[in-house]
């Protein structure tokens, strides 16, 4: 990051923000000084970074452009293609993947942020047999294009983790400490609605949420 | 049951499960191609006129931008790009012939990068300057120079419609309006284009791997012997993937330019118009009824809007023709044309929005008649298919209505609206009709027995998540009489034999009796002494109702149970149940997966999606999935599908008539029937929004 041009190109802001052809021009005008010298013109053409994590429990070193969002990186460089774009906006939910055991959007997550961290693609998931949730999910068809699937899947895995810490969710209806969290159905198809299934499959997603997480009450 | 040898009809796991749950299933934008190179669409910011100039200088600087495609240095095409319209395969495209612009969100150039993040910088600073016209963007400006199509359907008229109407002692005349909505399939369309020499490879997100092949092939000019389609895996499509767009060919033209394999990923917005949607309507319906509930006259007039460049009307008087026995009808449609994409099929067209206002249409007619909605359709019940007089293949709707109303408990419904309570939510029941025609088109199939033993089946056909792939395999395992694990299906690539469009409720009857055919000629070849390896090609050619004389359709009855808040208004659908009789399900866990798939949609539809244009500028102001509302996991409560025990053997000999789309249909009528009864306030203009009820 140590060469930024003298000789910015026109509205530099712009040329950073826009993801595409598509965002309206003035859109990031108006940010403070200091924002616009960070984001300026030296982010367009700027060195790549390099970056470390542990990628499906493997050691992973990426030199990149500092723009590559997580989801990019998998999908164009690692060639890691089981993480799906469905919006490229944190809207749909297909890129779900967990980051230090946490679901997070891939798409929303820069690829240069993620130093030292542990990253689970669906391809970590399992190596031989179908993880539980994977198996489920076969069983109950809860897909039909299979588009959605990997992220509803991380979401799935990621959800029972936050059921066994007690996390609740806006319709948890005792947030009193020391009761443990029961993952009803009303509870299931809230904390799977960050993933969109466009065939709409939800009936038998929740099918194999509830035999995951009724298998592990067991 | 159980037996291995008989998988037919089995809900057998979905073969392709494990892949697509791992995220081994490769979609068309993963292929790993040395030197492949990212393309990213620039498109226009105004509604109409024409490109003055187009400064590409800046952009064409970055870092790692190959190639910037514009209408300046575009290869000209045959008859200007237009070689190839056809429908469904090939639409009115923008290939940069020329400077028109002719909507807002129109591609306009292409940028080719090293990188897609290179791509869409670029693509940000090149710079459109633009003459423009006035463009027709109200609907209600629009309807003025209203026209009947030329192509698509045409007005339908039989008995006496007057004289019906003279006979009529009720009457309802009412209007329903239906937006204009996108597919929004998860998997955005995508190609990458990729040249041998004169050879053209795509993978390409496709419903329709030969129309593709077709299409680009005559569009180049290019002989179609050098054109290959993949598509193994296609992440849902309902329609806007039937057709062949402008970004497959532009995808194909710049690979050419750059000498290198390109990738094009349309972003979620640019979905929003250069792909197609449902168009906006407007369904003017008329009933005439006898005090017993006999239909004597229905009238229909559809409005539905088209772009300046190519009609497409959405037939929603097709589905009127079929669903209830009146003696006299007078069906019409229209077209208006607005400065938008060119909407097309999506999910059940015609019918999504047919259904809608013909089953409110009856709800209103039986609450003036005192008549139960159900009953009132038992009295109109179509023994015959009432506007040609054909009988039908094979028709158990009147079960349906029973089955389904009993799940429900619709005896416990009491008729006066706003009569059912539950604390502070007002409980509605509603019901309707669902209908779909059955039809099967040409296709063709290769059946083979390996040296290893195995079975491979071939056939250009695609699944776009429908089961294509598992019930390819259960028909030829069925019909070689080996267990499943013995047999391959391989599809989406046009290699393979011949198949029609993933569309109209057709491939499981249309690729099932291809492959049906080919493995009993396969049967027949192995019986009389062939031996490993050999090979049968089939083709199957149906003959359409009129030939046969036999109508062919799908129906099925829908009740909705809805709650509404009686303060805020907030509507939610606890419950839908519904009954269906659609011939022969060739795999139960599929099937109704996606029949229960297709209520979903009913719903998004009756409450939530519509695109809303900025008539100012022409854009869709909510182009992404935050903004465009589809249903999500919590605002889908119970969902209980049933099909009634049949086997339509008249249609085809696998007794199966498809049901892709049959599913959203009838469900916004029975929402909507649902709220009226919740609420007595009658939303006949879609979506039920809550301010609406406010």
């Amino acid at each position: 990051m140590n060469s930024i041009p003298r000789d910015p190109p026109q509205d530099p802001r712009r040329r950073f923000l826009v993801p595409g052809s598509d965002l309206d021009p003035s859109f990031g005008a108006g940010l403070p000084d200091g924002a616009e010298a960070a984001l300026a013109p030296g982010a367009a053409v700027a060195p790549a970074v390099h970056v470390r994590f542990t990628l499906n429990e493997r050691p992973c070193e990426l030199t990149l452009d500092p723009r590559v969002t997580l989801l990019d990186a998998l999908r164009e460089q690692l060639h890691e293609t089981g993480t799906k774009k469905g919006c490229d906006h944190g809207q749909c939910g297909a890129c779900t993947v967990l980051v230090d055991g946490r679901r997070v959007n891939a798409c929303l997550t820069l690829a240069a942020t993620l130093e030292g961290r542990r990253v689970t693609t669906i391809e970590g998931l399992s190596r031989e047999r179908l993880h539980a949730v994977q198996a489920a999910f076969v069983h109950h068809d809860a897909f039909q294009c299979g588009y959605c699937t990997p992220g509803q899947v991380m979401s799935c895995v990621a959800l029972l983790d936050e059921a066994r810490a007690n996390m609740p969710s806006v319709v948890t209806p005792d947030l009193h400490a020391g009761k443990p969290l029961e993952l009803t159905d009303e509870e299931i198809r809230e904390r799977m609605s960050g993933n969109l299934c466009r065939c709409g499959a939800y009936v038998n997603i929740v099918a194999a949420v509830r035999e995951c997480a009724d298998g592990e009450g067991a | 049951m159980n037996d291995m040898a008989h998988p037919l009809g089995r809900g057998v796991d979905r073969v392709d499960g494990p892949r697509k749950v791992t995220g081994r299933a490769m979609y068309s934008a993963e292929f790993a191609l040395e030197g492949l190179c990212h393309a990213v669409l620039v498109r226009t910011t105004v509604p109409s006129g024409r490109v003055a100039s187009i400064d590409a200088v800046q952009a064409r600087a970055m870092p790692g931008v190959i190639f910037v495609m514009t209408h300046e240095n575009t290869p000209a095409l045959p008859q200007k790009g237009r070689a190839a319209v056809n429908p469904p395969a090939g639409r009115v495209m923008t290939l940069f012939q020329d400077t028109t612009v002719r909507y807002n969100g129109e591609p306009v150039a292409l940028v080719v990068a090293e990188t897609y993040e290179q791509a869409a910088e670029a693509a940000g600073i090149v710079h459109v300057r633009y003459e423009t016209k006035d463009a027709v963007l109200g609907f209600a400006h629009a309807k003025r120079d209203a026209y009947r199509p030329e192509r698509g359907p045409q007005d339908t008229r039989w008995g006496d419609v007057e004289r019906g109407r003279a006979q009529g002692e009720v009457f309802v005349d009412e209007m329903y309006t239906t937006p204009m909505e996108h597919h929004n399939p998860m998997e955005p369309h995508a190609t990458i284009a990729h040249w041998e020499g004169p050879h053209l490879t795509l993978f390409d997100s496709t419903q329709y791997v030969a129309g593709v092949r077709e299409t680009v092939a005559k569009t180049l000019g290019i002989s179609i012997d050098h054109v290959e389609v993949r598509s193994p895996f296609v992440g849902g499509g309902f329609g806007c993937k039937g057709s062949t767009w402008s970004h497959v060919v532009l995808a194909a033209l710049a690979a050419r330019q750059v000498r290198r394999p390109v990738k094009l990923v349309l972003e979620r917005r640019q979905m929003f118009g250069p792909v197609g949607g449902r168009p906006r309507t407007e369904q003017r319906m008329r009933l005439a009824a006898k005090r017993d509930g006999t239909l004597t006259a229905l009238r229909q007039d559809v409005l539905s809007h088209t772009s300046v460049f190519e009609d497409y009307t959405e037939p929603a008087t097709r589905p009127t023709k079929a669903i209830y026995a009146v003696p006299n009808a007078a069906l019409a449609q229209k077209v208006a044309q607005l400065n938008v994409g060119t909407p097309t099929f999506m999910r059940a067209p015609g019918e999504a929005t047919g259904t809608f206002a013909i089953e409110c249409a009856m709800d209103e007619l039986a609450e003036k008649l005192g008549i139960d909605p159900v009953e009132l359709r038992l009295i109109n019940h179509a023994d015959v298919d009432p506007s040609r007089g054909y009988p039908w293949s094979s028709k158990k709707l009147k079960e349906c209505y029973a089955q389904a109303a009993a799940r429900f408990g619709w005896e416990k419904r009491t008729p006066a609206p706003g009569s059912m309570r539950d604390g502070r939510w007002l409980v509605g029941y509603g019901m309707a009709t669902a209908t779909y025609p059955a039809e099967m088109e040409k296709c063709r199939a290769v059946a083979m027995l390996e040296e290893d033993g195995r079975y491979v089946v071939r056939c250009s056909t695609q699944d776009i998540g429908t089961g294509t792939y598992t019930i390819g395999a259960q028909v030829a395992a069925e019909v070689l009489g080996v267990p499943l694990g013995q047999v391959r299906f391989e599809l989406g690539d046009s290699r393979f034999p011949r198949a029609p469009v993933s569309g109209g409720s057709m491939t499981a009857a249309s690729v099932g009796m291809a492959v049906r055919n080919a493995c009993l000629a396969l049967k027949e070849k192995l019986l009389t002494g062939a031996t490993a390896p050999v090979s049968v090609e089939i083709e199957h050619s149906p003959s359409g109702e009129d030939e046969r004389k036999l109508a062919t359709r799908s129906f099925g009855a829908v009740f909705a149970e809805v709650r509404v808040d009686r303060d805020l208004g907030v509507i939610r659908v606890p419950r839908v149940v519904a009954t269906y009789s659609v011939g022969r399900l060739l795999n139960a866990k599929t099937g109704i997966n996606q029949l229960q798939g297709g209520i979903v949609w009913g719903l998004g539809m009756a409450l939530m999606e519509e695109s809303l244009l900025d008539e100012r500028n022409g854009r869709v102001v909510n182009s992404d999935l935050a903004e465009y509302h589809v249903p999500v996991n919590a605002d889908v409560g119970t969902i209980d599908v049933t099909v009634v025990d049949e086997n339509d053997i008249a249609f085809n000999e696998l007794g199966a008539r498809g049901i892709g789309e049959i599913g959203i249909t009838g469900v916004a009528g029975a929402i909507a029937n649902a709220v009226y009864h919740a609420t007595g306030r009658r939303i006949r203009d879609l979506p039920i929004t809550l301010d609406k009820l406010l």
